[in-house]
């Protein structure tokens, strides 16, 4: 004698993005803090010093943010344009900041005056960087000269004047203080020894590059610039390693995460993408709401920071692990350790004679009245349990089992106006969804059959059949509008396949379980 | 059974064991049942199969006690004799020649030395008019009699045998037919009918379908098709009797049973419930649900202390009291069809093939039993009529058995099919298969073939469907998940053609595919299309790749009557033969391969090399109708026959299934003769309540024990019976409040069952505990020393380096032992 086999739930593959390591990592941070700037956010960074505040550059003005802040705790106000390109010494105690008036002017963090004023460039200063020995200043302009300054005598080493258009981005490295990379408009990467009178390597980017990035390690260079993202080999001499098109306007800024094994780069098409630096594919993605010009991340990415073309500076802070904890213990409100113990850790003695009990299996509501084979009670009891907790798999399932049983129309037939209501609500708000399609319509067409003596007689019900039908027809359009979609592309695809007797590879069909949608329209049609 | 010279067909188990209703014997320790043309043995504790009663040459139809002498049994068959044996020992007494087929056989206490049989009508052989008549059995010493002294009793009966019961006493017999029950008195010798309206107004169906009679009182209930049980008495008058109508089935009522005491009547229905109803109190019913099957027979101990239920999936039920079922005999399950086709096992060797619905059963060959049932479909299954079930209509093994992989389908009338692909993984801990992988609808149309690749580094299914496309699934990577899941890998076509079968080569470096009257060739490796074959026309029916030394062929058949063989090096034809073969099938182990044409409404043989124009075994008109199923399954060891038209069988046996579900195989005359011989050595002998099992265990202390006392004197005690023993002479003789624990007593009981040795140590040991017994005996405690005495005899046998003269003496003895059951254990 076999016993009661539950209703099988069947689990249905998950619409959407699938849940991998990187987008937990990715989405565990709070809701964005929004500050409003008085212009657009061109630069970002994050001093080195604990507790690591920011430098946000925009308009005529350079605010710096404690870390969970919203207001700044210092503002620098003293440039007579728009500034550019706030950085802090590695030390965290100068900052320096280009300017549209050709002058690269030099704090102390805690002063409001400029130490230094660099007078020499002729146009606006986009790019400035402290070197690596912290008494240089890198600079790069629009009038395509990049210079080195003397931070104590605030006076020009030297000047490079290779370029051909503006130069717009810039880094030093970490490493080396003599070398520093810039790039320009000119579509070209130049890497410089200041002890060399001339640019050591050239890379062609073949976009105007707007940002550049060096690797921790210094042997991997990564530019923008147009809708790419480039990587250099620089320990090979400049060899491109990969390109990356992942975006659909110009990516005006490059990080890296704390741990230097994922990259992100902003766009002016208001995503943030994060790629795996491994095999350079896109892990993650962050949606904003406008066109981002400045990124920056916090030590150990505790925060992410990005400026806006429309003045907004959105911060997003990584959620604290006490947090995650206090939402799960508030959920907690099942029966202590103690109940479900309580017998089971007896050890038997040696002598014991055992008496076993048969294991009594539970079974849900729903299956319980299954088993009686009360069909009309099942039915109840799983609307009941959608309406509580909204998720139609378990009623679907139920009125599955009922139709296999050959009794669906006795468990649908005798119903009142109001539990019929609640049939109709659960039909209207299931039937276009492409999983449940093939029971709900069958169950559709069955009420309609019961019910259509008495149509007419409720307003309710009346109002809910037009919707029900409304809701058909819009969607049988929308699957008609697909299937020419469908044989739209078909030939597109004809077209552009080589005439080969090879047939069709599996691509545009990953597996069976995608196809529902299509097969829908057939059954809606009778429904309608 | 045809004969061949050398090899013959042989009907290889899977005989129906629920055509007729069991027996149990008065000591309610055995089953007897007809299963095809033999009556089987059970045991009902352990439910093994103990012996078969052979003799009868056509289907036995009835198997009853003697009621004279409860170790006999009767038995009729269609082949026109009623015939007498002793079951427990398996000997035929007598034979009975009636000269009619008889359709049942019953018997009563106060007719002696006469049985009631049903036949046909004497002037109508061909018609469906039977008739019940008397048979005097004569009192003669020969074997063989003939029984001519028939009397009529009644005449237009139903040949079912439940249609027919024998009343109070044997006073009378009551028979049901259509809508009519007559019930005939003996002292009276005269009969009334009553019978039941057609009652077509209200679209009842009234007929009875059986009829069983109260053991005490005067009371006779009938099943109707409508699912109503009738209770009838006071009919021994024409005008006055009366009814009363119980109602629970909703279908017909297949079977009723009074218990002998007449307190309860059991029913049994398509429900595949078995209701108990209380006969005082007719409102009063309990049920046993969830039988598996409908029950279609049900049968009382004569102390009434089991049942047993006939199930129609050839099952018989054990149930204690009503309450708790203890046993279940289960035979080869015979659907309405196999859709899985015969498939082997790899792991466990077992014939695996559709059992109940939604399940796939697993039948060991060897020892003609099912092994286990796999429920593919899980879920409630519902015994209701004109229900579409999910059906299991693909199944496949990988090449090492750890996958299996099935397909379910359900088609609802007008609405679209639901398929479902399964994937299921072997699971060591649990030695059964473990769900992986759930496809819902893998495919948009009917899946026409699915097999595994045979390859062992790749682990790839193919399955082919009417929906033009054929897919490859893969076992996706381990890396971010524990366990690995399945995922289609690729989709491919061929100029929107129906695939209908496919292939792997035997490494699996190729497979085949046939697109209706094209066979296209890919490597699975980079799912490139190799080359196609066209052939001459008809649709591709089965495709199958040589094997070995033949491994460069493709053959295949058409509709159109073509056996085609292509030559993969020169993708050329390299004969073809006009041929209706119906199947096609390759032995795994060599390079054979056995095709089954279907001339003239028979079937025909053919088993022959690729390479080789003249076939190595051929076998005309097999069976009639269309052989459609049949697989080689491996032997367990080889066999070394030379000859060349059996070397074929050397490694593998062909088995096959005819259209009427018959399990047949090939085997030659000098296996049958080893399997006859093995068979009888294991004949029971003496004791009862025994199995091969218990007999081999038996059997093997009995030479144990007399080696003991042929060696040691002092042991000549311990040599008695179990029931002699002293432990047990003390259990049951001294009064219970006297008595010792009962975890003292069991550890002595037990030891005294178990294989006692000689050694004189162990002896001296055991002297002392007999003391030390005695002593605790009195405290009533128990006593730690007989544990420990327990945990250092195995040591002593194995561990000890240094060995004593005690020990040297014992290995010699083990020696000694005839270890012949062993050898026998491993044979069978």
């Amino acid at each position: 004698m076999a016993s009661f086999k539950p209703t099988k739930i069947p689990i249905y593959p998950k619409l959407g993005e699938k849940v991998t390591p990187d987008t937990l990592y990715w989405k565990n941070y709070k809701a964005p803090v929004q500050i409003k700037e008085f212009g657009a956010v061109t630069s970002i960074d994050f001093s080195p010093l604990a507790p690591h505040n920011y430098a946000v550059t925009a308009s005529t003005r350079i605010h710096i943010y404690g870390p969970f802040s919203q207001e700044p705790v210092k503002t620098f106000t003293r440039f007579k344009d728009t500034a550019y390109s706030g950085k802090f010494r590695s030390d965290g105690q100068l900052l320096v900041a280009g300017c549209e008036d050709s002058v690269v002017r030099l704090f102390d963090v805690s002063g409001k005056v400029a130490l230094r004023v660099f007078k020499g460039h002729t146009k606006g200063v986009h790019v400035t960087d402290f070197t690596s020995d912290c008494y240089h200043i890198l600079t790069g302009s629009d009038d395509y000269t990049c210079r080195l300054w003397d931070i104590p005598n605030s006076t020009e080493l030297t000047s490079y004047k290779e370029h051909t258009d503006y130069i717009r981005c810039g880094t030093t490295s970490k490493l080396n203080r003599d070398i520093f990379i810039t790039g320009s408009y000119d579509h070209t990467l130049r890497v410089f020894d200041a002890r060399v009178e001339k640019s050591v390597m050239t890379m062609d980017h073949s976009q105007p590059v707007e940002s550049v990035l060096l690797y921790p390690s210094e042997g991997l260079l990564v530019s923008s610039g147009g809708r790419y993202v480039k990587v250099w080999d620089l320990l090979k001499g400049g060899q491109p390693l990969v390109s990356l098109k992942n975006h659909h306007k110009t990516v005006t800024c490059l990080g890296l995460s704390s741990n230097g094994q994922r990259l992100l780069s902003a766009s002016l098409d208001r995503h943030v993408k994060i790629y795996n630096t491994t095999n350079y594919k896109v892990v993650h993605n962050f949606d904003y709401a406008a066109s981002i010009l400045s990124l920056a991340l916090a030590p150990d990415d505790e925060s992410i920071v990005v400026g806006m073309t429309n003045g907004v500076l959105s911060i997003k802070h990584r959620k604290s692990p006490e947090e995650k904890q206090e939402v799960a213990g508030k959920q907690r409100v099942r029966p202590v350790y103690r109940v479900f113990v309580k017998g089971r850790n007896y050890v038997p003695k040696k002598d014991d004679f055992f008496v076993s009990k048969p294991v009594k299996s539970h079974l849900a509501k729903y299956d319980k009245q299954l088993k009686r084979f009360n069909i009309s009670k099942a039915l109840d009891t799983a609307l009941e349990l959608w309406r509580k907790n909204r998720k139609p798999d378990i009623t679907v399932a139920v009125m599955k089992e009922l139709d296999r049983r050959g009794t669906l129309k006795n468990a649908l037939a005798g119903r009142d106006e109001q539990n019929l209501s609640q049939l109709l609500n659960f039909l209207i708000g299931n039937v276009v969804d492409p999983r449940f399609t093939p029971v709900l319509v069958t169950a559709t067409e069955m009420i309609l059959d019961i019910y259509q003596a008495v149509v007419g007689q409720s307003s309710v019900v009346d109002r809910q059949l037009v919707r029900l039908q409304e809701l058909v027809e819009r969607e049988i359009d929308y699957q008609q509008d697909l299937l020419e979609v469908l044989g739209m592309l078909d030939t597109l695809f004809a077209t552009s396949l080589p005439r080969k007797e090879v047939p069709c590879p599996g691509s545009s069909r990953p597996n069976g379980l995608a196809e529902g949608g299509l097969g829908a329209p057939g059954p809606q049609l009778q429904a309608a | 059974m045809v004969e061949h010279a050398e090899i013959r067909m042989v009907r290889r188990g899977g005989s129906k064991i629920n055509f007729r209703e069991p027996v149990i014997t008065n000591d309610s320790r055995f089953l007897l049942c007809a299963a095809g043309e033999s009556v089987n043995v059970y045991s009902t504790s352990t439910e093994e199969f103990v012996h078969d009663l052979q003799g009868h040459t056509d289907l036995v139809t009835g198997v009853v006690l003697n009621p004279s002498n409860h170790l006999q049994v009767y038995s009729c068959s269609a082949d026109g004799t009623v015939r007498l044996w002793d079951f427990m020992d398996g000997i035929l007494i007598k034979t009975f020649i009636i000269g009619y087929p008889i359709y049942s056989i019953y018997v009563s206490e106060k007719h002696g030395g006469v049985v009631f049989v049903v036949v046909p009508m004497a002037n109508y052989k061909s018609s469906e008019l039977f008739q019940l008549v008397a048979v005097h059995l004569p009192r003669s010493g020969d074997q063989e009699v003939e029984a001519r002294e028939l009397s009529a009793v009644l005449c237009d009966v139903s040949p079912h045998p439940g249609a027919v019961s024998f009343g109070r006493e044997g006073e009378y017999i009551a028979a049901t037919k259509g809508l009519q029950l007559e019930v005939f008195f003996f002292k009276k010798q005269k009969s009334y009918r009553f019978s039941l309206k057609s009652g077509m107004k209200k679209g009842v169906k009234n007929a009875f379908t059986c009829v069983s009679c109260h053991p005490k009182e005067d009371c006779i209930a009938t099943g109707h098709a409508d699912g109503k049980i009738r209770l009838w008495r006071n009919f021994n008058q024409k005008k006055e009797y009366t009814y009363t109508t119980l109602h629970w089935h909703h279908g017909a009522v297949n079977t009723l049973c009074f218990t002998p005491e007449g307190t309860n009547l059991l029913s049994g229905g398509i429900e595949s419930v078995l209701v108990h109803w209380h006969y005082t109190q007719e409102n009063q019913k309990d049920f046993l649900p969830r039988l598996g099957a409908a029950i279609t027979h049900i049968a009382v101990s004569p102390d009434g202390s089991l049942f047993c239920t006939s199930h129609s999936d050839n099952k018989i039920t054990i149930i204690q009291s009503c309450v708790k079922v203890s046993a279940i005999i289960q035979g080869l399950v015979k659907g309405d069809g196999v859709w899985t086709d015969l498939i082997i096992d790899p792991r466990s060797k077992a014939l695996v093939l559709n059992g109940k619905p939604g399940h796939l059963q697993f039948y060991s060959l060897h020892r003609d039993k099912q092994l286990y049932n796999l429920d593919i479909v899980q879920q409630e299954y519902i015994n209701e009529e004109g229900l579409d079930q999910f059906e299991v209509v693909k199944a496949a093994f990988d090449a090492r058995g750890d996958w299996l992989a099935t397909v379910e389908e359900r088609r609802k009338k007008g609405a679209e099919l639901e398929i479902n692909l399964k994937l299921w993984a072997y699971d060591k801990l649990t030695q059964s298969f473990v769900l992986n992988t759930t496809v819902t609808a893998p495919h948009e149309d009917r899946i026409t073939g699915m097999f595994f690749s045979p390859s062992p580094e790749t682990t790839m299914l193919v399955t082919t469907s009417l929906d033009d496309h054929f897919k490859a699934w893969l076992l996706a990577d381990h890396s971010d998940t524990k366990e690995g899941f399945w995922s289609c890998d690729f989709v491919g076509g061929y100029h929107l053609l129906k695939p209908g079968c496919c292939s792997y080569s035997a490494d699996g470096s190729l497979l085949a595919v046939g697109f209706q009257e094209v066979v296209t060739v890919w490597s699975p490796a980079s799912w490139e299309l190799l080359t196609t074959l066209s052939q001459p026309p008809g649709a591709i029916r089965d495709l199958c790749f040589g094997r070995l030394s033949c491994s460069k062929y493709l053959l295949g058949t058409s509709t159109k009557n073509q056996l085609c063989c292509w030559n993969l090096l020169t993708c050329s034809l390299e004969w073809s033969t006009p041929m209706d073969v119906s199947l096609l099938q390759a032995d795994p182990l060599s390079e054979n391969m056995a095709a089954f044409c279907s001339q003239s409404g028979s079937s025909d043989l053919f088993v022959f090399k690729p390479s080789e124009p003249r076939p190595l075994y051929s076998q005309k008109a097999l069976c009639t109708g269309k052989v459609q199923h049949a697989v080689f399954a491996p032997r367990d060891q080889m066999l070394e026959s030379c000859e060349e038209r059996t070397q074929w069988l050397n490694r593998s046996q062909l088995y096959f299934i005819t259209q009427d579900m018959d399990l047949l195989t090939f085997s030659t005359k000098t296996e049958e003769d080893r399997l006859l011989a093995s068979s009888k050595q294991l004949m029971v002998d003496d004791s009862v309540a025994v199995t091969p099992f218990y007999l081999l265990l038996g059997k093997h202390r009995r030479q144990q024990l007399e080696k003991q006392e042929a060696l040691t004197n002092p042991m000549a005690e311990r040599t008695q019976l179990p029931q002699g023993s002293i432990a047990i002479k003390e259990l049951l003789h001294t009064p219970a409040h006297v008595l010792p624990s009962a975890s003292f007593l069991c550890a002595m009981f037990v030891r005294s069952l178990l294989v006692s040795r000689s050694s004189a140590r162990e002896e001296k040991a055991e002297e002392e505990m007999e003391s030390e017994k005695e002593e605790e005996d009195s405290e009533g405690e128990a006593d730690p020393r007989l544990g420990e005495s327990a945990a250092w005899a195995p040591s002593e046998e194995f561990g000890a380096p240094a060995l004593t003269k005690a020990q040297e003496r014992e290995l010699r003895k083990v020696k000694t032992f005839d270890h012949s059951w062993l050898s026998s254990l491993l044979d069978s």
